[in-house]
């Protein structure tokens, strides 16, 4: 595997975008022409070599200039990485499972050496390169969740387990589709759940709660989410909204198939044998419309999927007063024809 | 006055009882405003001595000395009256740092009175949901602004303006028992200026 890490913004002049390779790649979230909500888990087992699914852990062409914008949001506002007390351990969970995977997964890229609790630690596409005393937090230049997730994309929750919930005691968020994780620290899962609409109507959020409940150590599982969001944006937060809230009014049909982007969540969820801590990572993925479309399946789906969906999604999601010109742009790249099952761009 | 009924909303928003008197080695009442009718009204069906082992602590707030006396009728082993919940939360974090198993505790009155106590409590071990609440009074809200992280107390109207960093904000039901406070969230970012206009909240 040979990946081109490309400097990119996330912020200010925007030059985010994917690669021919990258659009290929991407984790289209609809396997038919609608959409509700389900709980959808599946299995995290690798798919399709090359795909998003492949790896525990996906390393892209936009990990380098991610955690770049990650470094940025976090000297903004610390408070987006939180860990509760009686985290640390769940902590150090998650290091041991990334390193030994992405080391695993990425020998051209990532290295760990182990002897007992002395480990090296080689990541060369950040240029980093530490020997470190396992469990010991003050050999770390940050707690073991912060060192690690500063050099993984997507976020993390850390899922503390008890009285028959999942208790969001700790996280790394900065590439959220509008939650803040100062806020919802230390609430349980329907409490975090809690602003999602229909949803808890329809039973889904009782259903994944058992599910996860009963995630078993390396037998990790994944499901997907998505939303919009104009400009390629990783920090959508509630922070920062009074400040980017504005881009969403920014849309022309001349700048729409670049401006306006589907982001897909690649939420997965792997059960910390020491804690017995839930970790669920939630990677962004973002495409431009006028990427989208290049894939004359994708561009039919999308277009009767955001026709379709029912008003109050369109509203959570965000993008109810932009719909008529996302269905607009869309349109012309429908032709009515029947489109194949599943998400695969070119089954 | 009696008991507020709200209605049903999202399951972070916290739901409220009715005092009753639980058996205890020794009994916390919090209370400010009109949450003393609550006390006041479970005495009613209390045991004989029940106050004997209670402490009650009270802020008045608006109402004055309008509950005082009847109070203080009760023969709680301690009475308190202070003139705030932020003057009276050392005495309160010091009465929980000494309780034993046992102590039953009670609160009631406004949202952002019985948020703050029950955060203390949880703070020092007691589960919230072994906690006893009861609301009465006024509807006012502790409002957290997610964008600049100020707490704006006994917020009455939606939406209302950060005593912090002057964004208007909408008051969202999203409630955090850590902050005990809703969460704040800019109502015109998407259209600079366009405020609605404040109703009561309810």
């Amino acid at each position: 595997m040979n990946i081109q890490f490309k400097d990119e913004t996330f912020r200010d002049d925007y030059t985010f975008k994917n690669s021919d390779e990258a659009i290929k790649r991407f984790p289209f979230p609809f396997d038919k022409d609608s959409y509700m909500y389900a709980v959808n888990m599946e299995p995290h087992t690798p798919v399709r070599e090359g795909s998003v699914y492949y790896n525990s852990f996906d390393v892209d062409e936009h990990y380098v200039s991610e955690m770049r914008d990650r470094a940025m949001v976090l000297d903004d506002d610390p408070l987006r990485c939180q860990s509760l007390p009686h985290m640390e351990l769940a902590g150090w969970d998650l290091l041991e499972l990334i390193m030994v995977e992405k080391a695993k997964d990425y020998p051209d890229l990532f290295e760990l050496h182990r002897d007992g609790d002395n480990w090296h630690w080689i990541n060369k596409p950040l240029g980093i390169d530490d020997k470190f005393t396992f469990m010991d937090a003050t050999t770390l230049p940050y707690g073991p969740m912060e060192y690690i997730t500063r050099q993984t994309q997507g976020d993390f929750c850390v899922l503390d387990q008890r009285d028959d919930n999942l208790w969001m005691d700790a996280g790394m968020v900065t590439t959220q589709a509008d939650w803040s994780l100062d806020f919802d620290i230390g609430m349980n899962f329907f409490e975090w759940h809690a602003p999602v609409p229909l949803a808890h109507e329809k039973g889904i959020f009782v259903r994944a709660l058992k599910f996860l409940l009963n995630i078993q150590q390396g037998a990790p599982a994944r499901r997907l989410n998505w939303t919009m969001t104009v400009n390629p944006l990783l920090d959508t937060s509630p922070e920062n909204y009074h400040k980017w809230g504005i881009q969403k009014t920014t849309l022309t049909p001349e700048n729409i198939g670049n401006k306006q982007h589907l982001r897909v969540e690649l939420q997965t969820f792997f059960r910390l044998p020491r804690s017995n801590a839930l970790v669920f990572p939630i990677r962004c993925y973002l495409i431009k419309l006028e990427e989208l479309v290049t894939y004359p399946k994708w561009a039919r789906r999308f277009h009767r999927v955001i026709r379709d969906l029912p008003v109050e999604l369109a509203t959570y999601k965000g993008f109810i007063d932009n719909r008529p010109m996302i269905i607009d742009y869309l349109s012309q790249f429908d032709d009515g024809a029947e489109t194949s099952p599943g998400v695969w761009p070119e089954d | 006055m009696a008991k507020t009924e709200f209605e049903p909303s999202i399951r972070s928003r916290p739901v409220y009882g009715e005092l009753e008197a639980k058996n205890g080695k020794a009994h916390l009442f919090i209370a400010d405003a009109d949450g003393a009718g609550a006390i006041l009204d479970m005495a009613k069906s209390a045991p004989k001595d029940f106050f004997d082992k209670a402490h009650i602590i009270y802020i008045p707030k608006d109402s004055g000395d309008k509950y005082t006396d009847q109070l203080k009728a009760l023969g709680a082993k301690q009475f308190y009256a202070g003139p705030s919940y932020e003057a009276s939360v050392t005495r309160i974090q010091r009465v929980l740092a000494d309780a034993s198993n046992g102590l039953q505790i009670y609160l009631s009155g406004t949202e952002g009175l019985m948020g703050q106590a029950m955060r203390e409590a949880t703070n020092v071990g007691y589960p919230y949901s072994a906690i006893q609440t009861e609301h009465r009074g006024s509807k006012a809200r502790r409002m957290q602004c997610v964008h600049c992280k100020g707490v704006t107390e006994d917020v009455i109207t939606d939406p209302f303006e950060c005593s912090h960093c002057g964004l208007n904000l909408f008051v969202r039901d999203h409630y955090s028992r850590r902050l005990a406070a809703f969460q704040g969230v800019c109502v015109d970012a998407e259209d600079p200026g366009n405020v609605p206009d404040k109703v009561e909240i309810t």
